[in-house]
C-alpha cells in the first residue's frame, strides 16, 4: 500500500557469480526503460546494458527480467536485475537507484511484508523471514553501528543530536511559553542548524564513496628490470594488456588492468622497472612507478628476497620458476607464468589480503543505506524556512525521523528528555 | 439489600467523572455519578486555570462532543489568554483563568440540567463483580450499606487511591487536602492484579492575595478580543482580572538550598515519579543551580476570593521554609500563606490494560479515566472521561465500541500514547506529542469533530445546528479561496504584494504577510455573511494545506496497517528474531492491529514484518 518503489539485492554475500537485484513497487517498469531503454516482454530475460540516467555511464551489462503486477511475488510491479557480483557493481546500481526519486532501499523484511499484505506469500515461504530477523535485531544493529563508528554512521548519530537539540529549542517555546525561562530567539539558531547539517550531508554525498570498493583493490607489481612482471601481470590478467619484451626496461609507462578475482575488483599496475633511468622516458616511467608503489593496497615484488619496498601488504615472489633453479628463501612464493607453477597459490594469497581489505558485506549494505537516509534528510532539511514555528520544527522533526530508521526511533521521548534536560520548565 | 439499577456507574466526581457521567447520559444511558461528597463535585484541586497549550487543544476537542469543560470554563472565566498567538495557528492554546467557585457551580448546574443522571453521595467500597472477576457487575457503596447495578462502570477516582500527602517530613493517607482517600477500592484493584504504580504531584502554597504587593508586579491582561472557550458561549460574562509575574532570586535559592535535608523529594520518603515538565521549585534550584531566578506567575482564583496560586514554586518543603523564601520574593515580601503546598504521591493502574476505549480488556465494563491512569491535568482527565463514559453507555446499550485516532484528534493521541506507551511520569498533553499537529488545530475542532460527535449521539439538536451550519459557512469560506484577485485590489486590502502584478487566487494572496481574515473580506466581498471563526479556520486551512498533503500518504499508510489484526493470543514470545525488550513492551500493550505494534518504541520495521507473518500464520 505504500507508493514507494524498494529494491534490495535478493542474493547473498557479495562477491559472488551473480548477484540479483530485485525491486517492487509502481515506479519499477519505469526504473527498467530509464535504465535499460525500453521495457522488456514480461518475464522474459533479456540482456541489456544499464546506463546510470544522469551520467549515461554504463554500469553493468545484465539480465533484466519484467514481471507486471499483480501476479508477482509481491503483488506489485516488480523487476530484476541480473548483475555481476562484484560489490562495485552491485554498489554503483544500489547507488544508482537511490539517487532515483520515489525509489528507495527495503526495510529488512519489506519485500515479505509487502507480499504478505498482498496475499502472495503462503506461509511456509514466510517461515525463512525468522533468520533474516535474527540479524535484524537490536544487539546486532547496534554492533553493525558500533562498527561503523568514526565513520558515517557516527557522523549520523551526531546530526541526528543536533537536530534533537534544535527542536527541542523550538518545541520548549511552542509547549511552554506560557511557563518557563525559554528562550525566544531560536528560530534562528534553529535555521542555522538546519543549512549547516545540510551542508555537511551534501558534501558527504558528493565525496567519493569507498575508493577500494569503486575502482578495486590496486596490485602493483614491482620488482627490478626483466624479473617476469610483464609476464606475470598478463598471466594474471590473462589477456596480452602490456608489452612483454625480453628486453629490460620496454614497460616504461604503468599499465592497469581491471580484474574479477574471486568477485573481487582488483585494479592489477604493472611498472617500469625500477633502477636508475637511462633516458628521460625511463625517468618518468620510474618516477610513475613510485608513486604507484605510494598507493598500491597490495605490492607484488618480484626483486631479490628482503630488498622488496617498504609496505604494509606485499607478497614476495621468486619468479621464473621455470628457468631459474636457485635455492628458495622461506616466505617467498616461487611461482613460474609460464609453467603455472604457484599461481593458484598465489591467487589464492591474493584474494585473502584483497578480503581483509575490504569492508565485510554487513558493512558495505549499511553504508549504503547511510547514503540513502543522508540523501532523504538533506532533501528534507532544504524546505527548512522561517516564518512558521510550527513548519520549522516539523521540518527538523521529519529530518531527523529519517535519521531515526538507522539508529532505531527516537520518538517524542527521546526529544522531550532533550527538552526537560535543557530547560527549566513547568508550574 | 437495597439494589439500584443503573446502565453505567461513574466513581468520583473530578474533571473525568463528571465529563464520564454527562457523557453517557448524553448518548442515552442511565447514569449514576457517586462522589464522597456532592458539594465537592467539579472541584478544581489544582491550579486555577483550564487550557494551555495541547491541554487548550483537549477542551475545544471535548467541547466539540457538548462536553462540560469548555462550556463550565467560560462560564468562570476570569481572565483569557490565547498562548503562542504569534506562532502559528496549529499550536495557539487558549487558556482561561477559572474562578473556582464559578467553575463548581457552572458544573453541578450543568450536571443538573443534564437527564438521566443521578447524584449519589456514597464512598464506592467495592466493584461487584461476576465471572471470576472477568465481568464487572456493579459496585458496593458505603462498606456494603447499599449496592448499585449496571453493566459498565467508570473509575475516575484521581489521587484518591493509596494517595499519601506530604508536608515537609510528616506524611499521612489522604486524597486532596483534607479528604479522605478511598483505600479500600485500591486494595481490591490490587487483588484484581492490575498492574499499578507510584506517581507524585505537588502544588504551591495558597497565598492571601490582599497580603501581596501588586502595584510593584509586572501585571499580565486578559485578552481583549472576546474569544471563548467554547463556541456556545455567545459572549464572556465575567469581569476580567489580570495576573502579575514575579520571579525567585538568590536569596529565594539560598533559603530552599538550606532546607533541602527537609524536603521528603530529597530525604527518600517519595518514591514516586514525579513529572519532568512540572518541578518542584526545591527541584528547579537543585537541577538548575545555575539559574538565577524562577518565573512565577500569581493567578486569581476566584473573583471573590482573596486566594491566589503562585505558579511555579509547587513544594513540599515544611510550612516555615515555604514562607521564609517566599518572602524573599519581590511582591510578597509581607504575604501570608493560606494553605502550604505539598506533595502528593499516588497509585495508578498501568493504563496498557486498557484498550482504546478505556476500557479494562480483563475486566468487562470497567473503564478508567483521568489521573488513575497516569495522566495529570483537568483537560486530560476530561477527555478521558468523555470517551470512557461514551464507550461505558455503549456498552451498557449494546452498542459496538467508539475509538478516535492519532490522526483525528488529541484525544486519540492521549489514548494511544496512554494504552500502548504506558506512563513513566503523570502524562501531560503537549502539542510536541501529535504528529499529525498540523491539521489537529484548536480553532477547527468542531469542523474536525462534529461528524463523529454526531454518529455518536454526543449532540443535541441546537448544538448539531450550530456546528453545522459553522461548518458550511467554513466550506464557503474554502471555496472562495480560489477565487481571483487582482494585484491593486489585494495590495489595497493590506497585503505585502511586493513585485506581484498579475491576478492570483484569494488563498495565494493571502500566503503573502497580511491582516488575515480582514485582508480577506477587503479582498472578496461574498466572505460578508461568513462568521469571523469560520473565515479564519478557512484561511488556516488552506495555508497548511501543502503539509498537509504531505502527510496524507504516512495517514493512507497507517490505515492499511490498522486493517491487519494481531490476534489476541499471539504470543510475541514465539516470534523468532524479537529481542525480549520487545517482546517485554509488546506484551504488555497487547497491541490490537499492526499500526498499533508500530507505534511501540523501540520495534523496528523487520519486527512488523515478524508480527505480521505470525498474525497471518495464526489466522490461517
Amino acid at each position: 500500500m505504500s507508493d514507494d518503489t524498494i529494491f534490495a539485492l535478493s542474493t547473498g554475500g557479495l562477491p559472488s557469480a551473480i548477484a540479483v537485484l530485485r525491486m517492487s513497487g509502481p515506479q519499477a517498469g519505469e526504473t527498467v526503460s530509464t535504465l535499460a531503454g525500453a521495457l522488456p516482454a514480461p518475464r522474459t530475460a533479456s540482456l541489456r546494458l544499464l546506463r546510470d540516467p544522469g551520467t549515461g555511464e554504463p554500469v553493468d551489462r545484465a539480465l533484466v527480467l519484467w514481471f507486471p503486477g499483480p501476479e508477482t511475488a509481491t503483488g506489485e510491479d516488480v523487476a530484476e536485475f541480473h548483475i555481476h557480483g562484484s560489490r562495485a557493481v552491485a554498489a554503483r546500481l544500489r547507488e544508482t537507484l537511490g539517487a532515483m526519486a520515489g525509489l528507495r532501499a527495503a526495510e529488512a523484511g519489506e519485500f515479505t511484508r509487502r507480499a504478505f499484505l498482498n496475499g502472495r506469500m503462503d506461509l511456509a515461504a514466510a517461515e525463512g523471514l525468522g533468520d533474516l530477523l535474527e540479524a535484524e535485531t537490536e544487539a546486532q544493529r547496534r554492533h553493525a553501528l558500533r562498527v561503523a563508528e568514526g565513520g558515517l554512521g557516527a557522523k549520523i548519530g551526531e546530526w541526528r543530536d543536533r537536530l534533537l537539540g534544535a527542536e527541542a529549542r523550538l518545541e520548549a517555546v511552542l509547549n511552554f511559553s506560557d511557563e518557563g525561562d525559554v528562550d525566544e530567539s531560536d528560530e534562528k539558531f534553529a535555521l542555522e542548524l538546519a543549512k549547516s547539517v545540510q551542508c555537511e550531508m551534501r558534501a558527504m554525498l558528493d565525496a567519493p564513496p569507498a575508493e577500494r570498493l569503486r575502482d578495486g583493490v590496486r596490485v602493483v607489481l614491482a620488482g627490478p628490470p626483466n624479473a617476469g612482471k610483464s609476464t606475470l601481470f598478463n598471466a594474471l590478467v590473462a589477456r596480452e594488456a602490456a608489452i612483454v619484451s625480453p628486453t629490460a626496461g620496454t614497460t616504461r609507462d604503468v599499465i592497469e588492468a581491471p580484474v574479477d578475482m574471486a568477485g573481487i575488483p582488483m585494479v592489477l599496475c604493472d611498472t617500469a622497472g625500477l633502477r636508475l633511468a637511462g633516458d628521460d622516458i625511463e625517468e618518468e616511467g620510474v618516477r610513475r612507478a613510485r608513486d604507484l608503489l605510494n598507493r598500491a593496497d597490495i605490492v607484488l615484488w618480484l626483486g631479490a628476497a628482503g630488498e622488496a619496498p617498504q609496505h604494509d601488504r606485499v607478497i614476495e615472489l621468486a619468479a621464473k620458476a621455470d628457468i631459474d633453479s636457485a635455492e628458495r628463501d622461506e616466505g617467498v612464493l616461487a611461482l613460474s607464468a609460464v609453467s603455472g607453477e604457484g599461481m593458484a597459490a598465489l591467487r589464492d594469497e591474493l584474494v585473502r589480503m584483497a578480503r581483509d581489505l575490504l569492508p565485510g558485506a554487513g558493512e558495505y549494505a549499511l553504508n549504503a543505506r547511510h547514503r540513502d537516509i543522508v540523501r532523504q534528510a538533506a532533501g528534507i532539511l532544504a524546505q527548512a524556512e522561517s516564518g512558521d514555528w510550527i513548519l520549522l520544527s516539523e521540518t527538523l522533526r521529519q529530518a531527523r525521523r529519517v535519521l531515526d530508521r538507522l539508529t532505531g526511533e527516537s520518538g517524542v521521548e527521546d526529544m522531550l528528555d532533550a527538552l526537560f534536560g535543557r530547560f527549566c520548565i513547568g508550574k | 439489600m437495597n439494589r439500584r439499577q443503573y446502565d453505567v456507574i461513574v466513581v468520583g466526581g473530578g474533571h473525568a467523572g463528571c465529563e464520564a457521567a454527562a457523557a453517557a447520559a448524553r448518548v442515552g444511558a442511565h447514569v449514576a455519578l457517586v462522589s464522597m461528597r456532592r458539594d465537592m463535585i467539579g472541584a478544581m484541586s489544582c491550579n486555577p486555570a483550564i487550557g494551555g497549550l495541547g491541554k487548550g487543544h483537549l477542551v475545544r476537542e471535548v467541547d466539540a462532543f457538548d462536553g462540560l469543560i469548555g462550556r463550565a470554563a467560560d462560564a468562570a472565566a476570569i481572565h483569557y489568554r490565547m498562548l503562542n498567538r504569534s506562532k502559528g495557528a496549529a499550536v495557539r492554546g487558549p487558556r482561561v483563568q477559572a474562578d473556582r467557585k464559578l467553575y463548581r457551580d457552572a458544573i453541578h448546574r450543568l450536571i443538573g440540567e443534564q437527564g438521566n443522571l443521578n447524584i449519589v453521595e456514597a464512598e464506592a467500597t467495592a466493584l461487584r463483580l461476576a465471572d471470576n472477576g472477568a465481568i464487572v457487575t456493579g459496585l458496593v457503596i458505603d462498606r456494603g450499606a447499599e449496592e448499585l447495578a449496571a453493566r459498565a462502570v467508570v473509575l475516575a477516582t484521581g489521587t484518591f487511591l493509596g494517595a499519601k500527602l506530604h508536608f515537609g517530613m510528616e506524611n499521612h493517607a489522604g486524597g486532596r487536602a483534607g479528604e479522605r482517600a478511598a483505600t479500600e477500592l485500591a486494595k481490591q484493584l490490587c487483588d484484581a492484579e492490575l498492574p499499578m504504580a507510584r506517581l507524585k504531584t505537588g502544588t504551591p502554597p495558597r497565598l492571601d492575595g490582599r497580603t501581596i504587593d501588586w502595584a510593584g508586579l509586572e501585571r499580565q491582561e486578559s485578552d481583549p478580543d472576546g474569544w471563548t472557550m467554547s463556541p456556545a458561549t455567545a459572549t464572556r460574562c465575567n469581569p476580567q482580572l489580570f495576573c502579575a509575574i514575579t520571579r525567585t532570586n538568590g536569596t529565594t535559592h539560598e533559603i530552599i538550598r538550606g532546607a533541602l535535608d527537609r524536603s521528603p523529594l530529597f530525604s527518600g520518603e517519595i518514591e514516586g515519579q514525579g513529572p519532568r515538565y512540572c518541578p518542584s521549585i526545591e527541584d528547579k534550584i537543585h537541577r538548575f543551580g545555575d539559574r538565577d531566578g524562577h518565573q512565577i506567575f500569581l493567578e486569581p482564583e476566584g473573583l471573590d476570593d482573596p486566594l491566589v496560586y503562585p505558579n511555579g514554586i509547587s513544594t513540599s518543603l515544611p510550612a516555615d521554609v515555604q514562607l521564609a523564601f517566599l518572602r524573599t520574593i519581590s511582591g510578597l515580601e509581607r504575604v501570608e500563606i493560606a494553605r502550604p503546598g505539598y506533595a502528593v504521591e499516588y497509585d495508578h493502574v498501568d493504563p496498557r490494560i486498557l484498550g482504546h476505549d478505556l476500557g479494562v480488556r480483563t475486566m468487562a465494563g470497567l473503564y478508567l479515566a483521568g489521573q488513575i491512569n497516569g495522566t495529570t491535568g483537568y483537560e486530560e482527565a476530561a477527555a478521558q472521561g468523555l470517551v470512557a463514559g461514551i464507550n461505558a453507555a455503549r456498552l451498557a446499550l449494546g452498542d459496538a465500541r467508539a475509538t478516535l485516532r492519532r490522526d483525528q484528534s488529541y484525544i486519540g493521541v492521549m489514548i494511544d500514547d496512554l494504552v500502548l506507551q504506558g506512563v513513566t511520569e503523570p502524562y501531560r498533553m503537549l502539542t510536541a506529542r501529535a504528529e499529525y499537529r498540523l491539521r489537529l488545530r484548536s480553532d477547527n475542532a468542531t469542523g474536525r469533530l462534529t461528524g463523529i460527535a454526531n454518529q455518536w449521539g454526543c449532540l443535541g439538536p441546537e448544538r448539531r445546528r450550530a456546528a453545522e451550519a459553522h461548518i458550511d459557512a467554513r466550506d464557503r469560506a474554502l471555496t472562495a479561496m480560489t477565487e481571483p484577485v487582482r494585484a491593486e485590489l489585494a495590495a489595497h486590502a493590506g497585503v505585502a504584494v511586493g513585485q506581484h502584478r498579475e491576478t492570483r487566487s484569494l488563498a495565494e494572496w493571502l500566503a503573502l504577510p497580511c491582516d488575515g481574515a480582514a485582508s480577506a473580506r477587503r479582498m472578496a466581498p461574498g466572505l460578508d455573511g461568513i462568521a469571523e471563526s469560520a473565515l479564519e479556520e478557512a484561511i488556516e486551512d488552506t495555508r497548511y494545506k501543502p503539509y498537509l498533503e504531505r502527510q496524507a500518504g504516512e495517514i493512507a499508510r497507517l490505515r492499511s496497517d490498522e486493517a491487519v489484526r494481531i490476534p489476541e493470543t499471539l504470543d510475541f514470545a514465539t516470534i523468532p528474531g524479537l529481542s525480549n525488550e520487545m517482546v517485554e513492551r509488546l506484551t504488555r500493550a497487547q497491541p490490537a492491529t499492526l499500526d498499533e505494534a508500530s507505534r511501540i518504541r523501540g520495534i523496528t520495521p523487520a519486527a512488523l514484518a515478524a508480527i505480521l507473518v505470525h498474525a497471518r500464520k495464526r489466522a490461517a
